[in-house]
């Protein structure tokens, strides 16, 4: 579990984040969410302990980051923004470094290399140069690296930036893999992946929390932007057709639906509205619909 | 130990895997060659004389004529070279944020920079043991005293691992390489000539200055001359470099 109270970090003139608390039960897979420079990168080196906070404290399954630094450095597998990689070593020679780093035992770093390239599927690069390897075996190793100590808290900071589609959805499968042995923390400032993979995100905006919402959440709410919907439209027949929607409301050419439940799945819904000759220019997920209306709020109090 | 040994092992392969070490081996064994045999034609051309002119063979001592010479101008190659063999041992960390993955693993920082200084130490020995081979010319064909040699090879050592510990604090600062190497090599020169001030300067300056200075440390070494001033006055300054090399980083955690 990670437990994060009053954080903040304040470095020679810039305060990158203020006063954060949150909290991940073990097993989930969390968000940190927001535009570049909102904090991310910090709060999650402070969870790594790279950087030590000025206030508040955080915990990881009840170590503190700033007096149990060793056990907390065993604990945790972190992969940079920027892949820590020595581009003059093999891949194999590079993760034998960091097993060694993590203090692995001699004769199980053979076994431990062995399983991060089955997990990461590294088996094709595995005695190539750094250098000559492509960007998404280069992320891949990056996570391989991250978890050959067997972590259990596992902090990817954008562990998707920069990758084609196919490679994406790779990664993102292989970090939903993860929830069976550890606590994920990952960050992006894209929301679709927020929603597909994990449990709750934090919104963070200029080092500060803005909002803290879970699956449950956003899995409750749906906004969906049409096209010549006729202002007036009767949806009471959509509430029929689906008990579980408690609330509709249609303002412009915008459909908002509320769920008494948690929804994964809107197909059916959108099936429905298709059959209806509605037409939908954009569905937005719940988290989408959720934060805008965070960042906005917050803009409209600044101002 | 075994983590110091972890991060050697991988500094040491970076680089035997990039040509700097050889290149700066070979420069190394070049420039000194040359200055070897230029002492040595010197040194025999004297003898020559000082026989010719009936001066006895008495006066003639190979180690003051040539190794007393050839050392004083090693120092001088080293002062070039070592920057150059230092500076990418942090800077580049850094530059390719792989410091990252060493500062999060749980590896002591004391252990990552007496690793990095290892290397750096061990690759200088195998260049210096190189340059072995000009003495054992003198030895086969002359007959120089083997302790003075020493001595003075200890002393190079010494003076060279200081002037590591100056250039792995400089690589600690920036995260350009060559930025690194100035700041090394104008450190080295300034702490070599800085009894200069203090001997036009104030009574109680001089004597400070002087003993601060590589200079005198290095001259009593070389004419085979051990002193414990001496050889604490190296560690002591070794160890400054690497407590303040530690000292950039926790100063940066709260930067």
């Amino acid at each position: 579990m990670i437990q994060v109270e009053n954080l903040s970090k304040k470095f020679a003139d810039v305060q990158a984040v203020k006063d954060i608390s949150f909290r991940v039960e073990k097993g989930k897979i969390w968000g940190f969410l927001g535009p570049n420079g909102a904090g991310k990168t910090t709060t999650m080196r402070i969870l790594t302990g790279y950087l030590p906070p000025n206030e508040g404290w955080a915990r990881i399954n009840g170590l503190d980051v700033g007096s149990d630094l060793k056990s907390i450095k065993r604990m945790v597998g972190y992969l940079p923004e920027v892949v820590p990689v020595y581009s003059d070593l093999t891949v194999k020679e590079f993760l034998r470094f960091v097993a060694e780093l993590y203090g692995i035992e001699r004769k199980k770093i053979r076994f431990a290399i062995d399983r991060v390239v089955e997990k990461t599927n590294l088996q094709n690069v595995y005695g190539r140069l750094i250098k000559n390897i492509s960007r998404g075996y280069r992320q891949r190793l990056g996570i391989a690296q991250a978890i050959i100590h067997e972590p259990e808290v596992l902090i990817l900071d954008e562990p998707t930036i920069g990758l084609d589609p196919a490679q994406i959805i790779e990664i993102r499968e292989m970090i939903r893999s993860f929830k069976d042995s550890a606590t994920v923390i990952l960050s992006s400032h894209i929301l679709a992946e927020i929603t597909q993979v994990c449990d709750g995100a934090v919104i963070i905006k200029e080092g500060r929390l803005m909002a803290t919402l879970t699956r449950d959440e956003w899995g409750k709410n749906l906004e969906i932007v049409t096209t010549g919907m006729a202002s007036g439209t009767d949806w009471s027949d959509l509430q029929q057709a689906f008990p579980v929607i408690s609330e509709v409301r249609a303002e412009g050419q915008v459909l908002k639906l509320e769920f008494r439940e948690t929804l994964n799945d809107f197909n059916k819904i959108i099936k429905y509205l298709i059959e209806k000759d509605i037409r939908i220019k954009e569905i937005k997920a719940g988290l989408e619909a959720l934060y805008m209306k965070v960042i906005l709020a917050e803009e409209g109090r600044a101002s | 130990m075994k983590d110091i040994w972890t991060i050697t092992k991988k500094e040491l392969k970076s680089f035997l895997y990039s040509p700097i070490a050889y290149i700066l081996t070979a420069f190394f064994l070049l420039v000194s060659g040359f200055f070897f045999y230029n002492i040595l034609v010197w040194a025999n051309d004297q003898t020559m004389r000082m026989m010719q002119s009936g001066q006895g063979l008495n006066h003639i001592n190979i180690n003051q004529m040539l190794f007393e010479p050839f050392f004083n101008n090693m120092t001088i190659i080293l002062m070039f070279l070592l920057p150059m063999l230092t500076m990418r041992l942090f800077a580049d960390e850094k530059k390719m944020r792989t410091e990252e993955l060493l500062l999060t693993s749980p590896l002591r920082l004391s252990a990552i920079i007496i690793g990095k200084y290892l290397t750096a130490l061990i690759i200088y020995a195998i260049i210096l043991l190189l340059t072995a081979t000009y003495a054992i010319f003198v030895f086969v064909y002359g007959n120089p005293e083997l302790a003075p040699l020493l001595t003075a090879y200890l002393g190079l050592f010494l003076l060279g691992a200081v002037f590591i510990a100056i250039g792995l604090f400089a690589s600690a600062l920036t995260e350009n390489q060559v930025i690194a190497a100035v700041i090394s090599f104008s450190s080295i020169i300034l702490i070599w000539v800085i009894s200069w001030v203090g001997e036009s300067g104030p009574e109680a300056w001089r004597g400070i200055l002087t003993y601060l200075s590589f200079f005198s440390h290095f001259k009593n070494m070389v004419s085979g001359v051990i002193d414990t001033q001496d050889i604490v006055y190296y560690l002591t300054f070794i160890f400054l470099g690497l407590y303040l090399t530690r000292s950039i980083f926790e100063f940066r955690k709260w930067r």
